[in-house]
């Protein structure tokens, strides 16, 4: 069988090949995009179900309410009834135990069906019904206003600190001859991956003797004093730089620091906003340091924390958690899709001792 | 963006030693501007690396609560001998850590590698609203992803199991079905498709090492008749060894950190039976709901000296395995 398959495919014209090899490739990448966004489309569709749906055995899985019809002033429930082998929607009018009275909602002059069997065993219609202001009552019950206010003032005050001193010590690894400078820049690599947890605890015990515990400050000041990964990157970018405009400026007596505000920092602004960008989001995903200097102090909260609190007080809302899920995705989504080449693109760096 | 440093120079090369001389004056005021410059740095390695870290061992001393400093007490290395021979929660959280890492690591590895290969190939059309859309869940907020994934892998109203009980047949939902975050051999699993959320950053790496692979290797092994498969095994993987070193020894790192998803899910109880007290929910458990401080920093020094064993280990295996094309020089 192998072989008479093969056979075939090995005449077919190379482009017959291709074709079918494209095909073949872009649907499996098709379908495991499917798998992997499940996710999302489930988020999507519980944040806007009634809360009765989620609590209800048996409901649709798209958003749906149970359908009523209304007549003479009252509301009766519709049931899909089996009668005459169809299965009709009618509403129920007088339940009985043995044999109950339906209306049709299509035609309710036509009087009262009479339908044999238990009305229990039946099953309901369900209509569309989307919960669009469920994203409202999110926002309002977790304060989102707050949340997001506060997540935006951290990230963006370390954002600013953060790139301004990575720039400023990047600088200083790349143009100057400073003694044991190739010690420090592999000190400053190794910091990377030092665990976090092993300075946690007495600098938690110096801000809490200083009173900056529940206070942001613990999370801002350190972003002042550069992080490795961000020194990294902007030094490997200003190192391909070409030194011709600097020396001309010193030569014409500006300073180094001139220097570096007046040619280095324009010349460098792709980098910067790459940095910028990064540890934006990765200030506007931090959790265990908020977590710890914040404890207790609600209103000062980012949305991850937040969130979780959110999490831990309505786990029965399943379609508010899904809800207020997507708003705190909002912004780093629509953040990156207008910058997306940024974030797609790989900065391959080679060679340390450049 | 991703940051690619090859470590074969770090690996290979000592530190260039230049030899000592009488600096001229230009040369000092070089150096001046050049501490200055770093200065920012050094503060901060000082003040929030080097010195905590000297004094976070001094805490492992101590039993110690912030609440009532006064009353910290010298105990030698009482906090030591616990953390190592008393305590088996210890070691339990760190098998368990290491239990869930050798599950999600190469999961998340084998994932990233999977789509960077196939979102690398031409024939995918339309690769780049793929990779676009590939990346976009690591853009999510963690504690929004992990509480997304919590709702659609809920045992009874969970897409997932509703999806593969409608599939195959198997009864999915309810007690008897896939109990994803309350059975205990299904957790790390389930924590592990979280992850794969993230998968972003990962497959940009691979990607742009498989960029980076000369295309006259893969012309040179068809002519010589390779096929797909022994191109994926003799020139793709051994020339993405750097990039695959270089993420596992961040994966390695970070796996032994993993806190937020147990923590957001059920407040580092350890739900289902302990199997998600992991060594640094543990490590938090101590020092900030029980504020026993001393023994917090016990546990934090352990988790240095693991993480610099296992990156010895991981940089001494290097170079068994990992595939440098840049010259010896």
């Amino acid at each position: 069988m192998v072989h008479a398959q093969r056979a075939p495919l090995r005449t077919l014209s190379k482009r017959a090949r291709t074709t079918i090899t494209r095909i073949i490739l872009t649907s499996l990448t098709l379908f495991v995009l499917g798998l992997f966004l499940i996710p999302m489309v489930y988020g999507i569709t519980t944040a806007v179900k009634t809360d009765n749906q989620i609590s209800e055995t048996g409901a649709p899985w798209w958003p749906a309410t149970k359908k009523t019809f209304e007549y003479e002033g009252k509301r009766y429930d519709v049931y899909l009834v089996p009668i005459d082998g169809e299965i009709r929607e009618l509403a129920l009018y007088r339940p009985g135990r043995q044999s109950s009275l339906f209306l049709d909602p299509e035609n309710p002059e036509a009087g009262p069906i009479e339908w044999q069997g238990q009305w229990r065993q039946l099953e309901r219609t369900w209509i569309l019904d989307i919960q669009w202001n469920n994203f409202e009552r999110a926002w309002n019950t977790v304060n989102f206003l707050n949340l997001l206010r506060n997540t935006i003032t951290y990230a963006g005050i370390t954002t600013f600190g953060a790139v301004l001193s990575a720039a400023l010590v990047a600088y200083g690894f790349a143009r100057f001859r400073i003694p044991g400078k190739q010690i420090l820049f592999m000190i400053m690599l190794s910091t990377v991956i030092l665990p976090g947890a092993v300075t946690l605890i007495p600098t938690y015990f110096v801000f809490l003797q200083i009173g900056w515990v529940g206070t942001w400050l613990p999370l801002i000041v350190p972003a002042f004093f550069s992080w490795g990964t961000n020194v990294f990157l902007l030094r490997q970018f200003f190192l391909s730089i070409p030194r011709d405009l600097e020396e001309a400026a010193m030569i014409d007596g500006a300073s180094p620091l001139r220097i570096f505000s007046s040619i280095i920092l324009p010349m460098s602004r792709p980098a910067l906003t790459a940095v910028a960008l990064f540890h934006f989001f990765w200030a506007w995903n931090d959790f265990f340091g908020p977590l710890i200097y914040l404890a207790g102090h609600p209103d000062k909260f980012p949305i991850t924390v937040g969130l979780t609190a959110f999490n831990n007080l309505y786990s029965q809302s399943t379609n508010l958690i899904q809800a207020a899920s997507l708003i705190s995705a909002v912004i780093p989504i629509i953040v990156f899709f207008f910058a997306q080449r940024i974030f797609l693109e790989g900065v391959v760096i080679s060679n340390l001792e450049k | 963006m991703a940051i690619i440093p090859d470590l074969s120079g770090a690996l290979r090369s000592g530190i260039n030693k230049t030899k000592r001389r009488k600096l001229s004056q230009l040369e000092k005021k070089e150096m001046r501007w050049g501490l200055m410059f770093i200065s920012p740095w050094i503060i901060g390695f000082l003040a929030f690396y080097l010195l905590p870290m000297i004094a976070s061992f001094g805490f492992s001393l101590y039993d110690f609560n912030p609440a009532v400093p006064d009353q910290a007490r010298f105990i030698g290395f009482a906090n030591w001998q616990r953390a190592l021979f008393q305590d088996a929660e210890v070691w339990l959280s760190l098998r368990r850590t290491i239990h869930f890492a050798a599950i999600s690591l190469p999961i998340s590895f084998l994932f990233a590698l999977f789509l960077a290969i196939l979102l690398n190939s031409e024939n995918v059309l339309g690769r780049s609203i793929y990779r676009t859309l590939f990346y976009m869940p690591t853009m999510i907020p963690l504690v929004a992803t992990v509480l997304i994934w919590n709702g659609v892998l809920n045992e009874q109203t969970g897409w997932i199991n509703v999806i593969i009980e409608r599939l195959t047949g198997i009864r999915a939902t309810g007690t008897q079905g896939l109990r994803w975050l309350a059975d205990p051999n299904l957790v790390y699993y389930a924590y592990t498709m979280f992850g794969l959320w993230g998968v972003g950053n990962t497959m940009i790496i691979f990607l742009a090492g498989l960029q980076g692979i000369p295309k006259e290797l893969y012309e040179a092994a068809e002519i010589d008749g390779a096929n797909w498969l022994q191109r994926l095994i003799f020139i793709t993987i051994p020339l993405l060894t750097p990039v695959i070193f270089y993420q596992l020894v961040l994966g390695v790192i970070g796996s032994l950190q993993y806190f937020l998803a147990p923590f957001v899910l059920n407040n580092g109880t350890g739900f289902p039976e302990g199997m998600t007290r992991f060594f640094m929910v543990y490590f938090y458990k101590q020092s900030f709901t029980f504020f026993s401080m001393g023994y917090g920093a016990t546990l934090a020094w352990l988790m240095l000296i693991i993480a610099m064993i296992i990156t010895i280990v991981l940089f001494g295996t290097a170079r068994y395995w990992v595939f440098y094309t840049t010259e010896e020089r």
